[in-house]
């Protein structure tokens, strides 16, 4: 008797430990999300929150409205492969440098050091403005420089994109280069000089013995990168003025945006959400699965 | 009993989960005390100094023919007008008595059961006779009246003397001269934009489609039915979007602007000729343009017609959460009477909406007087819907003009696309 007693409190005592955590975790996230979740199943407008009308349960009628929508389709094509090509990007600079970083002298490595934390530091809304200004057709010196005339960068659907898609990496691959950098740093040197010492060209060793070494931190930047430009909103929305020529440029979260907050349809724009949050959500537990698959220990 | 851990969470989450329902506020009446204090929201402008001298004598008359009645007057930033103004329904305590508003809201604020129905006062107050009727069809919605005219704001073609002068042109009367003359500058002026046009200036456009005899939308049962796809409406939409390109207004720089980046155009002196409100008169003065331009009546299809504008302008509203009815509505009615609103146009320059008063203003300002002239030609008004709002923010017509600037879609596509938009808002939002 006295044992069992003595084992079961034995059981709670790893929760009690965890208990201030998950209250946190529980008011901070949990009931976020559940609003959320709830909120996407009302009808839920700005009548229903100052109380000129009855809030209504709509069952899917929200997702339903949405999944009917034709521009949320296109929407949701354009953030995804966005996002992937941001993603792409911003890994391919930050972990390119990160070499570099360990390649060069003290003097560069600071200078660099300072230019990338510098761009990590700037918010993003200052940032997008002097994107613009740089990008200006009429007294921008990129145009200048490079002889483009008053080319407008931002007409265009795929060079508004791309713009932003600059502007994005600029701001985000500060945080791969540190991070890579610092697991490079960590990677005992004998090992990269062997390899170099069995002849291993540069993209060789990165690809056979860092690469390798370092996949639990490349694991976390990737997803990092994943969830942030999956999610971008300002650079979008300072940069193509909300969406770009005809809506060209919208991404999921400026979408949601103007559902939600522009026309007061809060309960839309949880739906929408809610569907990035289970797309979030999968994209990690499958990148997790991939990973464990291969047997390694994250 | 012993519930395991696993079960037990998601059970604790589900107590708390249906003990927090989304929130909804009472936002009936509350009562009507004779005396207390009277909280007041007016939008802050550039410089408010003047428009404060005028709101303060207003209250200081009030308050002295209203024994116990105390008032105080806060200005919102413009920017954060609609956030404020929700979060006000949202919560009736902290909310004031009487507000300012943007004359498109209208609809939508009844619609969230915000804005008290003044329909009886309104009738029995001997100054709103002389209200123009455009600026009373501002406050209506259903037939009852939400509030009192407070300003209108209208706009009208500004030209550059020194350009037209220089090229030997005259001032065009119809919309076809209009076009051909914005050509002719850009051609022998290439640095020149003819006429500024935006794909999102929304309001710039709107005159093209009335003045084709289109309507945005029509009156069908209890709700609106769109008709911008309409063969008058898209007459005008062609002319309107026959405006962009390489031999007036370059699509690749004008679809993305809006109403006021084609006012710095023209107050920078980059643009021949703009439409721009009697609101634009100080940024035309504080730039390179000062001395430089004129203003007329945009004009019609035809010669001597006015494109019908439209009538922009604020609105002072009593909350249907007020304690204090009869006094807000009191106040309502002392803030734009005649006398307050002629006093505020003289501090402002923001056009009284009484015809007999707006006369008497135009005989001392004669910078307003093409102005006053578009309004009496009859200004129109959006559709008196809170699907409007809705419609307004989704960038149904700025996304339709720049369908078709950028060679997207063709003005009969574009038009029954963005029709079909807004018949959605109109079936959801009513």
């Amino acid at each position: 008797m006295a044992t069992t007693t003595a084992r079961r409190t034995g059981a709670w005592t790893p929760w009690l430990y965890l208990a201030p955590a998950l209250l946190l975790l529980g008011g901070l996230l949990v009931y976020p999300v559940y609003q959320l979740g709830l909120i996407s199943f009302l009808e839920y407008t700005q009548a229903q929150v100052s109380g000129g009308e009855p809030t209504t349960f709509q069952g899917l009628g929200n997702y339903a409205t949405l999944f009917a929508d034709e521009q949320f389709w296109q929407v949701l094509l354009a953030t995804v492969l966005f996002a992937a090509a941001c993603v792409v990007s911003t890994l391919a600079v930050g972990c390119a440098l990160a070499v570099l970083l360990t390649r060069v002298r003290a003097l560069p490595r600071l200078a660099l050091m300072l230019a990338a934390l510098g761009a990590w530091a700037t918010p993003a809304v200052t940032g997008s403005t002097v994107w613009m200004f740089l990008f200006d057709p009429d007294f921008g010196p990129v145009n200048r420089v490079f002889g483009l005339g008053d080319f407008s960068w931002t007409y265009g659907r795929y060079s508004a994109f791309a713009l932003v898609l600059l502007e994005v990496v600029w701001c985000s691959f500060p945080f791969v280069m540190v991070t890579v950098y610092a697991g490079i740093r960590a990677v005992p040197a004998e090992v990269v000089e062997a390899a170099a010492l069995d002849g291993a060209s540069q993209w060789r060793i990165w690809r056979s013995v860092l690469a390798p070494m370092l996949r639990p931190i490349l694991l976390v930047v990737t997803v990092q990168s994943v969830i942030w430009d999956f999610k971008v909103f300002t650079q979008i929305y300072v940069m193509t003025n909300g969406g770009g020529i005809a809506g060209q440029n919208l991404v999921l979260n400026v979408y949601a945006y103007q559902k939600a907050f522009a026309s007061s349809q809060y309960s839309l724009g949880s739906a929408i959400g809610v569907v990035m949050l289970l797309i979030l959500l999968a994209v990690t537990l499958g990148y997790l699965r991939i990973l464990r698959r291969r047997g390694e220990e994250l | 009993m012993k519930l395991p851990v696993r079960m037990a969470l998601p059970l604790a989450a589900l107590a708390l989960a249906t003990a927090c329902a989304p929130g909804t506020s009472d936002n009936g009446s509350a009562g009507d005390d004779k005396s207390g204090t009277l909280r007041v929201w007016l939008f802050q402008e550039v410089d408010n100094r003047p428009k404060q001298k005028v709101v303060d004598a207003a209250v200081a008359a009030f308050e002295k023919s209203h024994k116990g009645a105390d008032v105080t007057v806060e200005y919102i930033p413009v920017e954060t007008r609609a956030e404020k103004i929700k979060a006000a329904f949202n919560d009736p305590k902290s909310a004031p008595d009487v507000i300012e508003y943007g004359n498109t809201d209208t609809a939508g604020y009844v619609k969230d059961g915000g804005l008290a129905d003044v329909t009886e006062e309104f009738g029995a107050w001997p100054e709103a006779k002389d209200t123009d009727p455009t600026a009373e069809e501002s406050v209506t919605v259903d037939g009852k009246i939400y509030g009192a005219p407070y300003f209108v704001g209208v706009r009208a073609l500004y030209y550059r003397t020194d350009v037209f002068k220089d090229l030997k042109l005259d001032v065009p009367t119809t919309q076809a001269q209009l076009a051909a003359t914005a050509r002719k500058i850009h051609k022998m002026r290439p640095d020149l934009y003819g006429l500024a046009v935006g794909g999102a200036y929304t309001y710039g456009a709107m005159p093209f489609i009335w003045s084709q005899g289109g309507e945005l939308a029509e009156k069908k049962g209890g709700s609106y039915e769109s008709a911008i796809d309409s063969p008058a409406a898209r007459k005008g939409i062609e002319a309107y979007t026959s405006l962009f390109g390489g031999d007036n207004c370059p699509a690749a720089k004008c679809a993305g602007m809006g109403g006021n980046d084609t006012v710095t155009a023209f107050a920078s002196g980059k643009a021949g000729m703009a439409i721009g409100g009697d609101f634009s008169h100080q940024a035309m003065e504080d730039g390179k343009v000062k001395g430089k331009y004129a203003v007329v009546p945009l004009p019609g299809a035809d010669k001597g017609d006015i494109a019908p504008a439209f009538a922009g302008g604020n609105n002072i509203g009593v909350l249907r959460s007020t304690a204090h009815r009869t006094l807000a509505v009191d106040l309502m009615k002392s803030l734009a009477s005649k006398k307050t609103q002629g006093e505020l146009f003289d501090a402002m320059g923001f056009l009284p909406t009484y015809t007999d008063v707006r006369e008497s203003v135009a005989k001392k300002e004669p910078f307003v007087a093409p102005f006053i002239k578009t309004l009496g030609a009859g200004a129109k008004f959006v559709p008196a819907s809170p699907a409007w709002g809705q419609i307004d923010a989704s960038l149904v017509l700025p996304t339709m003009f720049q369908e078709i600037v950028s060679g997207r879609k063709d003005v009969a596509t574009a038009s029954r696309d963005a029709a079909k938009k807004m018949d959605t808002a109109f079936r959801t939002a009513g």
